[in-house]
């Protein structure tokens, strides 16, 4: 049995950290409405949301097909095509190919697919030097953390983290917090890695175009235009969601990504792989992982259509609150929440309670997953394999038979007003409670609604 | 390891019923100057536009800007700089250089972009080792929007093919704005008649 994570607990810790607390909030709302002001410059935005989710859920529903026409297709462009179940394979596929080769050194630009199948740990042990070029990750590589955020990975931490973790780590000076200074001693610290013997390139995928074989990877810093372009062997890890048919779906997708997730028309770089440069090897490795288990849920398969773009995570009170640490896995945030049941239910079976299912993600998200609603069917499922912890079912039960009956509804709403001033703290700040957490509560208005209804709309006007 | 077989016919049994594939339109384009419109949105992104007439002035903004000193690969006929390449040139070989020059094959207007292959590159680690890099754009070869550019062939026949908006960037410490994160501290694409 794995343990369950307790979101509310490891939120504590970040939330026990004002300041960084709310940074993170303002930063990520700023995310938020840099993406509206793009989405409001485009007359066709939604019409574009409705073609991503209907290319994306077309393609999920032939998916076999696609991969398919994708492996035949990239075979013939001179790539060698491997199939891994899962993460174990992947990494062995993975290994192989650097030993093989004499390979020691690994230099990568940012995948979520790889850090969900841990792939640095299987890597490292056996004497591969692996290199996380993109700063966000390789702050938390440096830092043995997962990515906080599938777009900007180390946005819970302050730049005075950042110099504390450099001085620690690639020896600059610890005292100095100047970001110009910090990212530059990365710059520095990194690229001599690009240009060593030995070493292999690797990148993740964005989008996988059927038609064509064509990898494409979306990057602000350029690091996969690096790992891709100097190193004689290209690695590419694909999960099978990543498929789409066509290369005019891309005028699609290219246009809806950065501006979702950080409010940019397009990343600085978008680069397309379809075959390897003369002289030098390109691997693709496609990985299943759970996907097609998830492919296989009938109320679950549209989480598949995500493109990781991170505007749910942007927009939710929770993870702005809580931190992407906090979720216990690659995957954090909405999305996090719908996904990571898929893989472990008893583990993450906390996630979907880690919601106010205010809608907020499913409003932003650009290929329309129905992220709440998909929040509150886990929470359905978990509550009918009784994995709800204890308390939390306790306390729904006596709310259902309150808001069950409207004589009993009124009657507690009446005596509230006068209890919520009166209640002392320890009792609506009990460690039951984990919404009273780091929460004060609103005053109580002086009538309920229902007073104020009767007294001002009885007689029709 | 799992076979293609294996692979693909586990995905085919989980699929679920078929979806149709919508067609995707062209939408319409705001108005106003494709050139104009490519600058301010190259801006955004980090990017600086000039206007030059010819290969001898961008010869003469090149000196200016970087200084006879600068160590100079270019991949465009007609400008030599002082570090020669060609399709065989090492591509760590390009670590020590200053400055690159290339020629976009198009741009995009909606985003300020340059599209590059294989065939500008010459060496494809040009775009990116190099701690300038400045482009050379026919301003009569721009684009509308992404939906336009990704309809035309170019992406079919390159091995590889790069649309390149600004320079390297990074916001990934407390959303600060780094140029030259990894890669080109700068980007100035000039427009060139």
């Amino acid at each position: 049995m794995s343990k369950r994570v307790d979101h509310a607990k490891a939120a504590s810790n970040f939330l026990a950290k004002p300041d960084h607390v709310s940074f993170h909030d303002r930063r990520l709302w700023d995310l938020r409405l840099k993406r509206d002001a793009q989405a409001r410059g485009l007359p066709e935005w939604e019409t574009l949301r409705d073609l991503a989710s209907g290319i994306k859920e077309h393609t999920l529903s032939h998916l076999a097909q696609y991969v398919e026409q994708f492996v035949d297709a990239a075979e013939g462009n001179g790539v060698v095509v491997h199939f891994a179940a899962d993460a174990r394979e992947h990494n062995e596929i993975v290994f192989s190919l650097l030993s093989e080769r004499g390979m020691t050194t690994l230099v990568k630009s940012k995948s979520m697919l790889t850090d969900e199948c841990a792939m640095r740990a299987h890597l490292e042990p056996r004497g591969i030097v692996v290199m996380e070029t993109d700063l966000g990750e390789r702050i938390q590589q440096l830092d043995n953390q997962d990515p906080s955020h599938m777009v900007v990975p180390a946005v819970h931490k302050l730049r005075s983290d950042v110099a504390e973790l450099f001085g620690r780590t690639i020896g600059t000076d610890p005292a100095n917090s100047d970001i110009h200074y910090l990212a530059e001693s990365q710059r520095m610290d990194t690229r001599p890695h690009f240009l060593r013997d030995k070493t292999a390139g690797m990148t993740g995928c964005n989008f996988a175009v059927a038609e064509t074989g064509t990898v494409v990877v979306c990057t602000n810093e350029g690091n996969a235009d690096l790992s891709a372009n100097i190193p004689p062997l290209h690695i590419a890890s694909i999960g099978i969601e990543k498929l789409i048919p066509r290369l005019s779906d891309l005028g699609v997708f290219i246009r809806m990504l950065s501006r979702s997730g950080l409010g940019s028309p397009i990343t600085q770089y978008t680069s397309h792989f379809r075959s390897p440069r003369p002289g030098t090897e390109m691997h693709f490795i496609l990985v299943d992982n759970g996907r097609s288990e998830r492919l296989a849920m009938e109320d679950f398969w549209p989480s598949l259509k995500c493109i990781r773009c991170g505007a749910c995570m942007n927009t939710c009170p929770v993870y702005r609150r809580s931190g992407g640490l906090s979720y216990g896995s690659t995957y954090s945030g909405p999305i996090g929440a719908i996904i990571n049941p898929t893989f472990d239910l008893q583990r993450f079976s906390a996630l979907p309670f880690a919601s106010t299912l205010n809608g907020s993600c499913t409003s932003v998200c650009p290929v329309r997953i129905n992220i709440h609603e998909q929040i509150y069917k886990w929470r359905e499922v978990i509550s009918a394999r009784h994995e709800t912890p204890f308390v939390k079912a306790e306390v729904l039960k006596m709310a259902g038979r309150l808001l069950a009956s409207p004589t009993l509804y009124r009657a507690t709403i009446a005596s509230l007003g006068g209890a919520l001033k009166r209640l002392p703290n320890f009792l609506l700040y009990n460690p039951l409670n984990i919404w009273g957490r780091q929460r004060d509560l609103p005053d109580a208005p002086v009538q309920t609604f229902r007073d104020w209804y009767r007294e001002n709309r009885k007689q029709p006007r | 390891m799992t076979s293609r077989d294996v692979f693909l016919a586990k995905i085919r049994k989980a699929q679920p019923s078929p979806v149709s594939l919508p067609d995707v339109p062209l939408f319409a384009t705001p108005a106003g100057d494709r050139a104009s419109r490519f600058a301010t949105a190259l801006a955004l992104m980090g990017g600086t536009c000039v206007t030059l007439q010819g290969l001898g002035e961008v010869r003469t903004w090149v000196a200016d800007r970087f200084g006879s000193d600068a160590v100079i690969a270019s991949a465009v006929r007609g400008i030599d700089g002082n570090r020669a390449i060609n399709y065989r040139t090492l591509p760590a070989s390009l670590e020590d250089v200053a400055v690159g020059i290339v020629r976009a094959r198009f741009g995009v207007a909606e985003t300020g972009s340059v599209w590059f292959s294989e065939d500008e590159y010459v060496v494809n680690a040009i775009g990116y080792l190099v701690q300038h890099l400045v482009v050379l754009l026919d301003p009569m070869r721009i684009e509308d929007g992404l939906q336009e550019a990704y309809r035309r062939p170019d992406f079919r026949t390159a091995r590889y093919a790069a649309l390149v908006t600004g320079p390297s960037a990074t916001a990934d410490i407390e959303g600060i704005m780094i140029r030259g994160a990894q890669g080109v501290r700068s980007l100035t694409v000039a427009l060139v008649p």
